[in-house]
């Protein structure tokens, strides 16, 4: 499938979610706002992971760097949504930058745990800043962020039609940017160091540098996704923080498929709705949702997306 | 062979005092070597003579605990390996080294997108047709132009061979290193892989480690003998052939 | 308590906290070092562990027969779980992960249903003090750390003097070379599992005396066991066991300074950053 084609078909997706607002009942119509809003996550987190083949636990720190970059600003001052958005970005690539060049030495299990424990240490400190932060209880944002000006029209983030067109947005933008990737110059040479990183360096690519960039671009999309969800769902937590949501990435992307464009979005829609209907069905719904992982993964073992493209639609990026 | 005409010239690349050391292992021991440009040099050695290391030494996968390294006249010792590659020191090892799991034309792409990514631009996205058409380019050089849609992973051992060596090519290299290219090929595998080298060797400087002796004959305008880590002769095939010592370690006279 | 007095005691909790800590860090060594995967559902046989173990001493008044029938419920879990989940994924690093959180979800899910959401504990088997001249300390997490240490030895005596052992180091240096010498790498997977079940099953069974049964207690225990192994070197025994006292006594030590917060943050930026330094562990083989 050419270029174009695959163009096409992304953006033919986006206008069905887009479609959908129209046809959900309300329940539902909050629901997939979040899923676009996590799923935006699970891309940032899937170029680290499927594209560049570093498996991260620490990935909740931008996540929150994110919610609370966002979430502290509209909360202690009088700064708008915009202003909330950027500082939360720019927390989240600021960091990324810090922790690439502490830990993009190591590789494999050691990388993971180095993660793993610069995510404690940010987890550690929305505690240890309690007073700033209030820990898990959190900080409820309605009522403090004033409307968006667009244009003559004020806009407010909780109306729901508003919520939802933000988030797929937000979704849309990283769903294009991880399409970029996979077909440029750079996913390329991403998806080499994840294949034989030592070939790599001898064709002659700084794989630290792009490594590097990898980390930034996907602490990017992580913390523009924490910041969207703290300014369109109103809350700031430490729940954002902690080892729980370095987790959720990770099943939601290996779930759906490592190194697809569409897998973050299929793996958190089906985590998502696995544990709704399961609640509704039983107090029991962990087992039930347990189930579905295990059941899945037997079936699919590269994830949903990963494993079609395996078997029959090759052309799947 | 006119040795006396390359030697004539200025070096392609020198090492002045080269060494390094595993554990209590000297695995080089102050080597002095010269490449001239445009030739085709093998070395040759037993097993643990040091062949390898040396040459890694040279593309810069292992770093030398004393000596020099001159490519060009410009001392490249603390230069990394893929900074070596951009100066045109491009290198196979023993095991093949390929993307197993990509096409063949993805492993050539790798290869050839490195010179066209100078720019920033060029690497968000790149011309795809100029890409192609280097791609195939490498693979018709090698002999491999219909296999572009194959997984490089599936290929028969000879046919990976040949990949990376499309890879290397790729790569446009001003001294091509190849570390046993005939290992495990068949009889008639070598004669190609001969004759590809001899093609190549027109605009590009070979260095190659090889067992097969009638192989080495037959390519190199000059050979250099290796045993425990130092140079025991160097010269022209038929000097190496008449070499005492060199008929006592490695010929088996 | 003088300053002294606290660092003494620190040391001796740490102690304790550390050899317990190997025992069920030990489990997840064997099984990333054999069978290269990543056991997610590893805290969850911990916490199985502890609760079979409430049960059985609740309804026997037997803390032995708890202490020999939990691990054993849980070996016949995690070998349930290698044969119907990991077999049929053949091992693959990240189905693996995905699957073992599928059922970590489903044994948190299944001891939530049943046991329920409270914290509980049993009366030590052993109840003695052991009288310092400032505190008195509890003679039951002496005998803690005395069977912590005896398990261990017979898990090395196990890993270093007989076949299965051997088969287990020859198929963590290289499983092809070891299939090739006729290795039954599935059914040694099978065992080694089982083995790092029960290992973290005693060690929880042993603590809930100590420390009560909750169905969420695997998560810490998940953490600090990764912590554990990857600190002392991915496959060394010894390297774990150094790396859980370590981690056992700089927490204990840590925190007689600090608040728990600010000690586990400092705890775990050392941790990172020594892995910065050396990647491979403290007692680890080439740095990957």
């Amino acid at each position: 499938m050419t270029g174009r084609g695959m163009l096409i078909v992304h953006v033919a997706l986006l206008a069905l979610l887009w479609v959908l607002q129209f046809v959900l009942p309300p329940f539902h119509h909050g629901m997939v706002a979040r899923i676009l809003v996590l799923a935006a996550y699970a891309i940032g987190y899937n170029v680290l992971l499927g594209y560049t083949g570093l498996m991260s636990l620490g990935h909740a720190m931008f996540f929150a760097a994110g919610v609370y970059g966002a979430g502290l600003l509209v909360y202690y001052s009088a700064a708008g949504a915009v202003s909330g958005l950027l500082a939360g970005v720019l927390a989240g690539l600021g960091l990324a930058v810090i922790l690439g060049l502490l830990s993009l030495r190591t590789t494999g299990a050691t990388f993971l745990l180095v993660t793993m424990m610069f995510g404690q240490v940010g987890y550690l400190l929305t505690l240890y800043f309690n007073r700033i932060t209030l820990g898990d209880q959190g900080l409820i944002l309605s009522g403090r962020l004033e409307p968006l000006r667009v244009g003559a029209i004020d806009v407010t983030l909780s109306n729901p039609a508003v919520r939802f067109n933000a988030a797929l947005l937000i979704f849309g933008l990283c769903l294009l940017l991880s399409l970029w990737l996979a077909r440029s110059p750079v996913g390329r040479v991403l998806v080499a160091i994840r294949e034989n990183e030592e070939r790599t360096r001898m064709l002659g690519y700084d794989t630290f540098r792009y490594k590097l960039f990898a980390l930034v671009l996907s602490g990017g999309i992580c913390s523009l996704s924490g910041a969207a969800y703290a300014l369109l769902f109103a809350y700031v937590g430490n729940t954002f923080a902690s080892i729980l949501y370095s987790i959720y990435p990770l099943l939601w992307t290996l779930l759906g498929g490592a190194g697809t464009t569409f897998g973050p979005l299929a793996g958190t829609a089906l985590m998502s709705y696995a544990i709704d209907v399961a609640s509704g069905l039983t107090s029991a719904y962990l087992m039930v949702v347990g189930l579905v992982l295990v059941v899945t993964i037997l079936w699919f073992p590269s994830g949903i997306v990963g494993s079609l493209r395996a078997r029959r639609w090759r052309w799947l990026p | 062979m006119a040795v006396a005409a390359l030697t004539a010239r200025g070096s392609l690349l020198q090492t002045l005092g080269l060494t390094r050391t595993f554990g209590g292992l000297q695995a080089v021991r102050s080597v002095d070597f010269r490449l001239l440009p445009g030739e085709i040099h093998a070395i040759i050695g037993p097993n643990g003579a040091g062949k390898t290391t040396l040459v890694n030494l040279i593309s810069g996968r292992l770093a030398p605990d004393a000596g020099r390294v001159f490519f060009n006249g410009r001392d490249i010792t603390h230069l990394r390996a893929p900074d070596r590659v951009g100066l045109g020191i491009v290198s196979t090892s023993q095991s093949i080294s390929i993307y197993r799991r990509l096409t063949v034309f993805e492993n050539v792409a790798l290869a050839a997108q490195r010179r066209l990514m100078q720019r920033l631009a060029e690497r968000v996205a790149l011309n795809r047709r100029a890409l192609a058409e280097e791609v195939a380019a490498s693979l018709d050089r090698v002999g491999l132009g219909g296999a572009a849609d194959a997984t490089a992973g599936a290929l028969p051992y000879g046919h990976q061979r040949l990949l990376e060596i499309a890879m290397t090519l790729a790569l446009r290299p001003r001294l091509l290193i190849l570390d046993e290219p005939t290992q495990g090929l068949a009889p008639d595998e070598i004669g190609a892989l001969v004759a590809l080298i001899r093609r190549v060797a027109r605009d590009v400087t070979v260095l190659l480690i090889e067992h097969n002796v009638t192989v080495v004959l037959e390519l190199s305008h000059r050979i250099t003998v290796m045993d425990k880590g130092r140079i025991l002769a160097e010269g022209a095939p038929d000097e190496i052939e008449a070499h005492a010592e060199v008929q006592r370690v490695y010929l088996g006279a | 308590m003088s300053l002294g007095v606290r660092l003494f005691l620190a040391l001796l909790e740490g102690t304790v906290t550390g050899l317990v800590l190997g025992l069920a860090a030990l489990g997840l060594s064997l099984v990333f070092g054999v069978m290269r995967i990543v056991n997610i559902a590893h805290g969850a046989f911990f916490m199985l562990g502890a609760v079979i173990a409430w049960y059985v001493t609740s309804t026997t008044h037997s803390f032995v027969l708890a202490l020999v029938g939990a691990p054993v419920a849980v070996a016949g879990v995690a070998l349930a779980v290698d044969r119907f989940v990991l077999r049929p994924v053949r091992y693959a690093t990240e189905a693996t992960i995905v699957a073992t959180i599928g059922v970590l979800y489903i044994l948190e899910q299944l001891v939530l249903s049943v046991y329920g959401p409270y914290a509980r504990a049993v009366p030590a088997p052993i109840y003695f003090r052991i009288d310092f001249p400032w505190f008195g300390y509890s003679g039951y997490k002496i005998v803690v750390a005395a069977a912590a240490m005896l398990l261990l030895a017979a898990t090395w005596w196990l890993v270093a003097r007989t076949t299965l052992g051997l088969y287990m180091r020859a198929t963590q240096q290289n499983r092809e070379m070891a299939e090739a010498f006729g290795v039954p790498v599935d059914r040694l997977y099978a065992c080694v599992f089982a083995l790092g079940g029960l290992l973290t099953a005693i060690a929880g069974a042993l603590v809930v005396p100590i420390q009560q049964a909750h169905y969420l207690m695997g998560l810490d225990m998940l953490l600090l066991s990764f912590m554990v192994v990857i600190i002392g070197g991915l496959g060394s025994l010894g390297g774990t066991l150094v790396g859980a006292l370590l981690v056992g006594l700089v927490d204990g030590v840590v925190s007689v300074f600090f608040t728990p917060t600010l000690a586990r943050i400092v705890a775990s930026v050392v941790v990172a950053l020594v892995l910065v330094v050396r990647s491979q562990g403290l007692f680890g083989g080439e740095a990957s």
